[in-house]
């Protein structure tokens, strides 16, 4: 049994690879301390990103440029505050020094703080501008994003949807398209009022007193020097924590798959008791590192609290040496208090940049895989297809290294029945992905009605061909709309038709909801044969030319396969049918039968010349009934 | 959520601690303005260094020992919230293995999976941010509150008018804002499901021409994202500004009247500038509580998702005393059975009565929801009969424990499912004690031994978790051996040799056929020639058994199987 199409084989697990989880909210508290994933080129992810909202970049300038005026607006308060407590200072100790008519100068007072109100509001107006800005500007870039992957998507070849996981695609769209929108959100407007909050306060710093601020800055080592240390351990302890979450994930994912065999075969206590010692071991690794990731916060905090004692004592002392005003230690305070923020800040973001851009670069490599040949400028269109099918010389394979399909002839006229025999992947499947062009030759060529396949645009060579494929593909909603995938403005009729060709009519009518039925996601609601049924009338009402009949019936048993088998007779009348299937019964009203083995075509004819010619067909076929001393 | 806040009761005396912990530690956070507010008055104002020095280094040592509590406080709420965590994992897990499979259709097994993981996930998550910001919060937001009055009572009247303002502010955003989190949850989940959609039906869709109309399902999906986030994030945008505008403006107010209170000799201006700092305090931990009420309600979600699982009892349960069976082997009876699935309106399958002994092969065959594997089903207890009873070696299954009743089934189900781990540990799983010959044994007449050979490691090499690295084919012969090594009393093949071919099917049956010799064997088949040799074949439509017998007697007496057997024995003489 050769692998050929072990990728569609494959059955679906979806895994979303924890990263995280959602970038927590607005003001997101973005964890520090955990490990942070590395982008494998920074910068050329971050020049694509960088392009992406080059279309806004008036409104970026803007919101910018508001983030800079806003933090402007909101360093200057302190000192502005300052003064109006160093002038209330001021006029108490005259008063208490029994100075003559002192008292406290309320006007100017007044000045001070009307001058602080102006400020507070402009910067509050500005920081509300940027951020309601912001929220348009990054949500329409993700959309964006979301847009040019779901169209890239729609270009790339088959091959791409063979070889990626779902679940895989799934989070690239969704988890790491959320990312680059938390942080374009929160993050980018914080970059720029981070660095001027760093700046400004400086100045504001030294123009107070530059032997304070020294004394001040002193203490930012200190929490470089803490946080590294506590992160680095916290991000040892993370990942031993997030080994051991995948360990009892894939547990939890593994017993719950398996439950009918757990319960079969009383594997219940087993069970139980790996999850136990896995979920102790998980208990374990999980409060170290909640417990070392949590103690950043408190260690800042105390750091922190250091530069306000050093403060309160050295400027105290300056105060009393008339180094200072009184009202440049509240400055101070305040500074120093606003001062941690955006170190801390640019901390979280360096790291957020970071997976962002590791993010943004799985995002792009979807956008950059290589597409489908696009169609001919001047395509050749078959008004009314008859259905005649010739393949000259075709070579082809899946990886570059192993030729699948060597040299293949097949002349089929229009009307006949080919049925496609062989074992499970032998390229059954292969030649429906060639005849649909769903991936294209290594050499010879394809024509329906005398026109290469090539030369066509690709969706008028689809509408020549109706389908039923292996998998059923159904999607969550009404019975009705299903089948109505079919053919654009199907009316009533035309759907109750083809459902009672398909004998789905019965089944359908029994349902509660009737053709209303809603089906949900994994259209689990109803069986197997049934949805085959329905993938059936679909077919039909697409009323194609050639019908590819891809183990359509493989699912179904064989009473519902009978019944089938009698409407397809009729449906069949008129087109081309290429019918794919391991039941040898099914095939044998076939006009031509080819014979599949490894790719190749190794023989061909009716059902009777193959019995006849006494090769690999006859021996399938006569399989069938051996083992008549078997169960 | 409070339901299941509940299993924090074992962390009480821990929970306590944390909040006397947290309390200190609220304290000396609360505490440096004061000391600030005498470096100033005193200090400052009498010129007295050494004041300021001893004053400095008091509140280093007060400072210090905040950060001593807050770390104590962060070690029993990590061990508290994380030690929360696995209890509830373990609840949930050991509840859905009690589970029978009518909970699974219920809940559905990936929505199970994600209960268990990513749900508890975001419930610690959110018991985390509680036990630290949700008991800090509220601590400095009052304790602000507290100290600013004993400050100046009179100044803190200021605080009487603006805090109602933040809460109702908060309150108003809060209604506003929670229904629109939610909703960007139910929308990103839509476009998950239209893009999940489009990436399985990759071929239909292209097939169908139908890309253009994917694509304006996709766009609408993410339009409507995109707008709902927009409209969250604008209304963050008002708020958070809003907020420290608010606070802005009360300081202003509390330099204008304290100035005022200064010029009356009613209080001192290091009070004034403590005062101002806790306003800061207030402030910040009002800001904090906010993010925590975007927080918890998506952990909510979750809590609600957990408890349901939690909440559910098994629909099957062993009975109190356990009927032990009696020396019969391999004995099958169904007396009028009917049952039909949760919510369905027709039972699935109804009446059904026969017997089945050691020795004997029982063959069903029927059309696509005839209830072929439903009958099956019943007989592990998978799901309970709803009228009749299930006899096995003449007790009632229901009289027995289920442990005893599935030790003498050998089931292979029609999608079986391996599990990460060796061959041998497969094979093994059902025949613990199993020697490797007899290991060896199962895997020959299951028709694995020869591709297990040619494996590289042979019986040691490794199976992927849902056995993704071996053939459908391959699957379904290493499930084979898996039922055959338990050498069990009822064999159960639900279909179970569609994925061979003809040649390894009949093979495989003829191999068989020396190991059930005392055994009772339950097949299901769609192929004739499988079921063509059975001492009884049923046959089943729309739930009900429309004929038994064997093969001759069946052709002769029943349609509907004449019809089938026809179909695929044609040109053949039908034995």
């Amino acid at each position: 049994m050769s692998k050929i199409k072990a990728d569609h084989n494959k059955p679906e697990t979806v895994k979303m690879p924890m990263r995280g989880g959602r970038g927590g909210g607005p003001g997101g508290m973005h964890g520090m301390g955990m490990p942070v994933e590395k982008p494998k080129d920074f910068k050329g992810a971050f020049k694509k990103l960088l392009n992406y909202l080059k279309p806004r970049k008036a409104r970026l300038i803007v919101v910018f440029f508001l983030a800079a005026l806003s933090t402007v607006f909101a360093i200057f308060s302190p000192k502005v505050m300052g003064r109006a407590i160093t002038r209330l200072f001021e006029g108490i100790m005259m008063k208490m020094q029994g100075v003559p008519g002192a008292s406290i100068d309320f006007t100017y007072i007044i000045q001070i703080l009307l001058i602080l109100a102006g400020l507070y509001l402009f910067s509050a107006l500005f920081s509300f501008l940027m951020q309601y800005i912001m929220a348009s500007v990054a949500q329409n870039t993700v959309y964006e994003m979301r847009k040019d992957v779901k169209e890239k998507l729609t270009r790339l070849p088959l091959k791409f949807f063979d070889t990626h996981s779902h679940g895989d695609v799934l989070s690239r769209m969704t988890n790491d398209i959320d990312l680059i929108s938390t942080t374009l959100q929160q993050s980018l407007a914080q970059v720029i009022t981070s660095v001027v909050s760093l700046i400004g306060i400086i100045i504001m710093m030294l123009t107070i007193s530059p032997l304070l601020t020294l004394v001040t800055v002193l203490t930012l080592p200190l929490s470089f020097i803490a946080v590294k240390a506590i992160a680095k351990r916290s991000q040892k302890y993370f990942a031993e924590q997030q080994k051991i979450l995948g360990e009892v994930n894939g547990h939890i994912e593994e017993m719950y798959t398996g439950h009918r065999e757990v319960k079969a075969f009383n594997r219940e206590k087993e069970s139980v008791l790996i999850f136990d010692k896995k979920n102790k071991e998980l208990y374990e690794a999980g409060w170290k590192a909640q417990f070392v990731s949590g103690i950043i916060m408190p260690i800042m905090m105390f750091i922190s609290n250091i530069g306000y004692v050093i403060i309160c004592v050295v400027g105290g002392i300056f105060v009393t040496k008339r180094l200072i005003e009184i009202g440049d230690i509240q400055a101070f305070i305040q500074y120093s208090r606003q001062f941690n923020q955006p170190i801390q800040q640019t901390a979280n973001i360096a790291n957020l940049l970071q997976s962002t851009i590791a993010a943004a670069e799985r995002v792009f490599e979807i956008l950059e895989t290589e597409e489908e040949i696009s169609d001919p400028e001047s395509p050749v269109v078959i008004t009314n297809p008859k259905g005649e099918v010739i393949i000259e010389h075709v070579d082809f394979q899946y990886k570059s290294d192993i030729p699948l399909i060597t040299n293949m002839n097949i002349a089929v006229k229009a009307g006949q029945s080919v049925a496609i025999v062989g074992p499970t992947g032998a390229g059954k499947t292969t030649l429906v992905n060639l005849l649909m062009r769903f991936y294209e030759l290594q050499a010879g060529k394809i024509s329906v009605d005398g026109v290469d396949i090539t030369k066509m645009q690709r969706g008028d060579l689809r509408n020549i061909f109706g389908m039923v494929l292996q998998d059923t593909w159904l999607f969550k909603g009404t019975i009705r709309e299903n089948i109505a995938y079919g053919k654009n403005g199907a009316t009533e009729d035309e759907i109750i038709a083809v459902a009672k060709a398909a004998h789905a009519d019965h089944f359908i009518r029994t349902l509660p909801d009737g053709y209303e039925t809603v089906l949900n996601e994994e259209a689990s609601n109803i069986s197997q044969g049934q949805k085959q049924l329905l993938t059936i009338a679909r077919a039909f009402l697409s009323n194609p030319s050639i019908l590819i009949l891809d183990e359509a019936t493989s699912s179904v048993d064989t009473r519902t396969e009978l019944i089938i088998q009698k409407a397809m007779g009729a449906l069949m009348k008129g087109r081309t049918n290429f019918i794919i299937a391991h039941r040898l019964s099914t095939i044998r009203d076939a006009d031509t039968i080819l014979v599949m083995n490894e790719g190749n075509i190794i023989e061909q004819g009716t059902h009777q010349q193959l019995l006849d010619a006494d090769g690999f067909y006859a021996d399938l076929y006569n399989s069938q009934f051996v083992g008549e001393d078997a169960v | 959520m409070l339901k299941l806040l509940k299993n924090l009761t074992p962390y009480t005396l821990s929970i306590l601690l944390i909040s006397i912990l947290t309390f200190i530690r609220a304290i000396s956070e609360l505490y440096l303005p004061t000391l600030m507010a005498d470096i100033v008055d005193v200090g400052i104002v009498t010129s007295d260094i050494p004041y300021i020095w001893n004053t400095g280094l008091i509140m280093l040592l007060i400072t210090a020992g905040g950060v001593v509590c807050a770390i104590i406080a962060r070690l029993f709420s990590a061990k508290a919230s994380v030690g929360f965590s696995r209890d509830i994992r373990k609840k949930v897990f050991h509840k859905v293995e009690s589970f029978s499979l009518n909970e699974f259709d219920e809940i559905g097994t990936s929505s199970m999976i994600t209960r268990t993981t990513n749900d508890i996930n975001q419930v610690q998550q959110a018991v985390i941010m509680m036990l630290s910001m949700l008991i800090y919060a509220p601590m400095m937001a009052i304790g602000g509150v507290v100290m600013a009055v004993s400050k100046d009572p009179p100044l803190s009247i200021v605080l009487v008018v603006v805090v109602p303002v933040i809460i109702l502010i908060v309150s108003i955003v809060a209604t506003k804002g929670l229904p629109l989190f939610k909703q960007i949850q139910t929308k990103i989940d839509g476009l998950n499901m239209v893009l999940r959609e489009s990436l399985i039906g990759v071929r239909v869709i292209r097939a169908f021409n139908k890309t253009a109309h994917e694509k304006k399902r996709f766009d609408k999906a993410s339009r409507e994202l995109a707008d709902t986030a927009i409209k969250v994030n604008k209304l963050m945008a008002v708020m958070m500004p809003l907020m420290m505008l608010l606070f802005n403006f009360t300081t202003i107010a509390i330099i204008w009247f304290g100035g005022i209170r200064i010029d009356e000799g009613a209080m001192q201006i290091g009070d004034l500038m403590a005062f101002i700092q806790y306003i800061m305090r207030i402030m910040f931990a009002l800001m904090m509580l906010t993010m925590m009420f975007i927080m918890i309600p998506r952990a909510a979600v979750s809590a609600v998702r957990i408890n349901r699982i939690l909440e559910k009892e098994p629909d099957i349960k062993d009975p109190e005393n356990p009927k032990s069976t009696t020396d019969q082997k391999g004995r099958i009876e169904y007396r009028n059975v009917s049952f039909s699935y949760h919510g369905a309106e027709e039972p699935a399958v109804s009446n059904i009565t026969f017997t089945a002994g050691p020795g004997e092969v029982t063959a069903i065959i029927g059309g696509t929801g005839s209830g072929k594997s439903t009958l099956i089903n019943l007989l592990p207890r998978f799901y309970d009969v709803h009228e009749g009873s299930i006899l096995v070696d003449g007790v009632d299954i229901r009289d027995m424990s289920q442990e005893k009743l599935r030790e003498k089934i050998g089931l292979v189900p029609q999608k079986s499912v391996l599990f990460s781990g060796s061959v041998t540990d497969n094979i093994r799983f059902g025949a613990r004690q199993a020697s490797i010959e007899e290991v060896k044994h199962a895997a020959k007449i299951s028709q694995a031994g020869k591709f297990v050979g040619e494996m590289e490691k042979g019986y040691d090499s490794e199976i992927t978790q849902g056995g993704t690295n071996v053939s459908g084919g391959q699957k379904q012969r290493l499930a084979i051996a898996r039922a055959v090594a338990k050498r069990p009393e009822i064999y159960l093949f639900d279909d179970s040799f569609s994925a061979l071919d003809f040649k390894t099917d009949s093979a495989l049956r003829s191999a068989l056929k020396n190991e059930t010799k005392n055994a009772a064997v339950l097949i299901i088949s769609q192929r004739v020639s499988t079921v063509m040799h059975a001492d009884n074949i049923i046959v089943m439509d729309d739930g009900r058994i429309e004929a038994q017998g064997t093969h001759e007697e069946l052709l002769k007496t029943c349609s509907i199987y004449n019809e089938i057997a026809n179909s695929q024995l044609a040109g053949e003489e039908p034995a």
